[in-house]
């Protein structure tokens, strides 16, 4: 009865058949688009943006590592919110797509530790070192794993949906104090740790940045964030098919794929 | 009735009320339905259960007798249609303290006595007047276990004990799930009496069963669920 | 036994009258009494953590030396970790057993606030498993050559960071009730929560240790405690609906 509050569209989204037909439609132009601007971006930021004064060829890990850094963020927000209309309205649609959600940012988060490592070893001449923005993102990491270990140890796949969901809305509360907490810690113990000049000059959009560097960036965030939504389409295609296996629209389907 | 008292303290309408008073009945569905899956589990169904009356809710296993139980304590969620207590609508405020429920799982721990476990859910729940642990125990013929841990009990006695909580606890609307399983003949008979008895003063039961036999009040309505 | 002499009718109470009326109160000191119960009945296993603690603890000097200067400027950290490891299998059962035996149905449907029912069972299970060993940490202290002074700011330290990480845990052992049996699970949710409680904490002992104001993030701890007081208990709840609506 919650769902009258909702736009049309949205509530004709919602039923599983037609998300199905809508996603698989619209599925194959995001990922060629996101194939397209992730070219664009990745020629741009490693062919034609000049090489840094400073870190030279090295800081073009960038153009990875900071759009997966974003994604990270931008896909736990949309997990929190799935998850929220999950827990309060019980939409099932809302449940697949929060829990499809997680191994896509799990993944990004990964991407992200992956890539800073490899860029701390020029820079900082190690591979691992507890400066904020790493920790933070190491915990968001393990607060993915959380929800993705917490979803696969349900039988039931709705009542761990569920529960995964409100841990995610946990999580949104904690990743915060978390950030703050741990920059803190940082200043606490500053001896130890190297102060990153370049990137945090990227984070916060200093004029030094050199526009050819910035719109490379900016295109593959774009491609990254089309990518997501082409994979979380596909994914919650799937999620529906197994959660609504034996029902007639699937029976349906199976029967003729074309239809 | 003032719905908006703090509590539920009933103590202004009295056990006296005839089944027939114009009052909204204690429990009440409207259009009730319940989808495991998008699948329908059961319903819709309309049905009332007043002060005083008992009905039977009969099907074969797996037709959605325990689910329809369970969408009335609210411990599953509504699909459709409209449930209402007192002529509210359901919500905790509306239902708890209300209902009480007996269930396949005892409620109650094992490693602690019935005299320890009946003394907790008093805390939680309140105490019936003129009842204490030990009668309600005395009452279903279990008060020698007093005093064991619930774990040494056997399943007959546990469910003995479910039914020594039933009395002990204030709540008109008893929701009992398959009461009569694990019991022997007099045990049938005795739930059959409490069950009576708890009607007879005022309360109302829903009761599931796959086997009928053992119902008592042959006149009792019934609900039956199909698969 | 089966003996059932059909009573008088008014030897049975009219099923509308209450003789003593719920109240939230009742409910509470129910529950302590119920909890500490079954903690006396098990007190054997309350000694596991403290074993547990003990162990680890006198494992350190064997790994690092008997430096008795090394280990005194690592010993707060340890013990701060060694407390929340110590904690953490019975953060895991916390209500394993009342949603197996049907007590939590029971709890739902009680005319109380599910909330409060879970914040008194956060005080029963901080009293029963973790304030034993709080207690035993100047032992522990002093195998690691804790140094006396900064012995109290550690124990406020645990005070505080203690109730907050059995509040976050109480969460977090309700969202896993349903789920299969799972130790590790429980850990890897514990981490991203535990990690600002655990800075705060060992911020606090490292400032006491450097000679240095340590207030601050003892107060910073205080208020993420009342936060989670007021906080957690909903989020319980919510966590305890889910795991009953199986």
């Amino acid at each position: 009865m919650s769902r009258n509050y909702l736009p049309h569209w949205l509530h004709w989204l919602g039923s599983p058949p037609n998300f199905y037909r809508f996603a698989g439609a619209v599925r194959p132009w995001l990922l060629a688009a996101a194939l397209v601007t992730a070219v664009i971006g990745l020629y741009g930021g490693l062919v034609l943006a000049p090489p840094d004064r400073y870190q030279g060829d090295a800081y073009r890990i960038i153009f990875i590592h900071v759009p997966s850094a974003w994604m990270s963020l931008f896909i736990y927000a949309t997990m929190a919110v799935a998850g929220l209309i999950a827990l309060v309205w019980r939409i099932k649609l809302a449940e697949v797509v929060a829990m499809e959600c997680a191994p896509i940012g799990a993944a990004f988060a990964l991407i992200t530790l992956l890539t800073g490592s490899l860029w701390g070893r020029p820079m900082w001449g190690t591979w691992w070192t507890w400066d904020a923005r790493l920790t933070s993102e190491l915990v968001l990491f393990f607060i993915y794993l959380g929800v993705i270990g917490l979803y696969n140890a349900f039988e039931d796949r709705r009542r761990g949906a569920r529960a995964a969901s409100l841990l995610a809305l946990v999580g949104v509360v904690d990743l915060p104090i978390v950030h703050y907490s741990v920059v803190w810690w940082n200043t606490l113990h500053q001896g130890s740790t190297i102060v990153l000049t370049g990137k945090h000059s990227l984070f916060g959009a200093s004029p030094e940045i050199a526009l050819s560097m910035l719109w490379p960036l900016l295109v593959m965030a774009l491609a990254t964030h089309l990518y997501f939504f082409a994979s979380i389409l596909g994914r919650t295609r799937v999620g529906l098919l197994s959660l609504e296996s034996g029902k007639q629209w699937v029976r349906n389907l199976v029967a003729e794929p074309d239809a | 009735m003032d719905s908006t008292a703090p509590g539920w303290d009933n103590t202004g309408l009295h056990a006296m009320i005839p089944p027939t008073a114009t009052a909204a009945p204690l429990l009440s569905a409207h259009r009730l339905a319940f989808l495991r899956n998008d699948e329908p589990v059961f319903g819709p169904l309309d049905f009332s259960l007043g002060p005083g009356e008992t009905v039977l809710v009969e099907g074969d296993n797996g037709s959605g007798k325990t689910t329809l139980l369970r969408v009335l304590a609210g411990t599953l969620p509504t699909a459709s249609g409209d449930v209402r207590f007192d002529g509210r609508p359901a919500s905790r405020d509306s239902r708890n303290g209300r209902v009480l429920w007996l269930g396949h799982r005892s409620g109650m721990n094992a490693a602690l006595s019935p005299r320890e476990n009946l003394a907790f859910l008093a805390g939680l729940y309140g105490v019936r007047a003129g009842m204490t642990a030990a009668r309600a125990m005395a009452r279903v013929g279990i008060d020698a276990w007093l005093d064991e841990p619930l774990g040494t009990l056997s399943a007959g006695q546990k469910k003995r004990v479910g039914l020594a909580r039933l009395l002990l606890l204030p709540g008109a609307i008893w929701l009992l799930d398959e009461p009569y399983a694990n019991l022997d003949r007099h045990g049938i008979e005795l739930v059959n009496q409490l069950i009576a008895e708890h009607c007879a003063t005022g309360g109302a039961a829903l009761v599931t069963s796959h086997g009928a036999v053992q119902f008592a009040d042959r006149a009792a309505r019934r609900i039956h669920l199909d698969n | 036994m089966a003996g059932t002499a059909p009573l008088t009718a008014h030897a049975v109470p009219a099923a509308r009258e209450v003789a003593r009326p719920a109240n939230a109160f009742a409910a509470c000191r129910a529950l302590l009494r119920r909890d500490f119960t079954l903690a006396w009945r098990r007190r054997g296993e309350l000694f596991l953590p403290l074993l547990y603690a003990v162990i680890v603890a006198a494992l350190f000097p064997f790994a690092l030396g008997p430096d008795p200067q090394l280990l005194g400027r690592i010993a707060g950290g340890v013990l701060l970790v060694i407390v929340v490891l110590a904690m953490l299998p019975a953060l895991e059962s916390m209500f394993r057993t009342d949603l197996d035996d049907g007590t939590l149905e029971q709890w739902l449907l009680a005319p109380q606030p599910l909330a409060l029912l879970a914040l008194t069972r956060v005080i029963a299970h901080w009293l029963t498993t973790v304030l034993p060993l709080i207690v035993v940490m100047p032992l522990l202290g002093a195998l690691l050559d804790l140094r006396v002074d900064v012995l109290p700011v550690l124990m406020l330290a645990l005070l505080l960071a203690t109730p907050l990480l059995v509040l976050l845990g109480a969460v977090l052992s309700a969202l896993a009730a349903g789920a299969r049996r799972s130790g590790i699970l429980l850990a890897l949710m514990l981490l991203p929560l535990a990690v600002p409680v655990v800075i705060f904490a060992a911020g606090a002992i490292a400032a006491a240790q450097s000679g240095m104001p340590y207030l601050a993030p003892l107060t910073w701890l205080a208020a993420a405690l009342v936060l989670a007081i007021v906080l957690a208990p909903l989020a319980c709840a919510a966590a305890l609906r889910i795991a009953v609506e199986s």
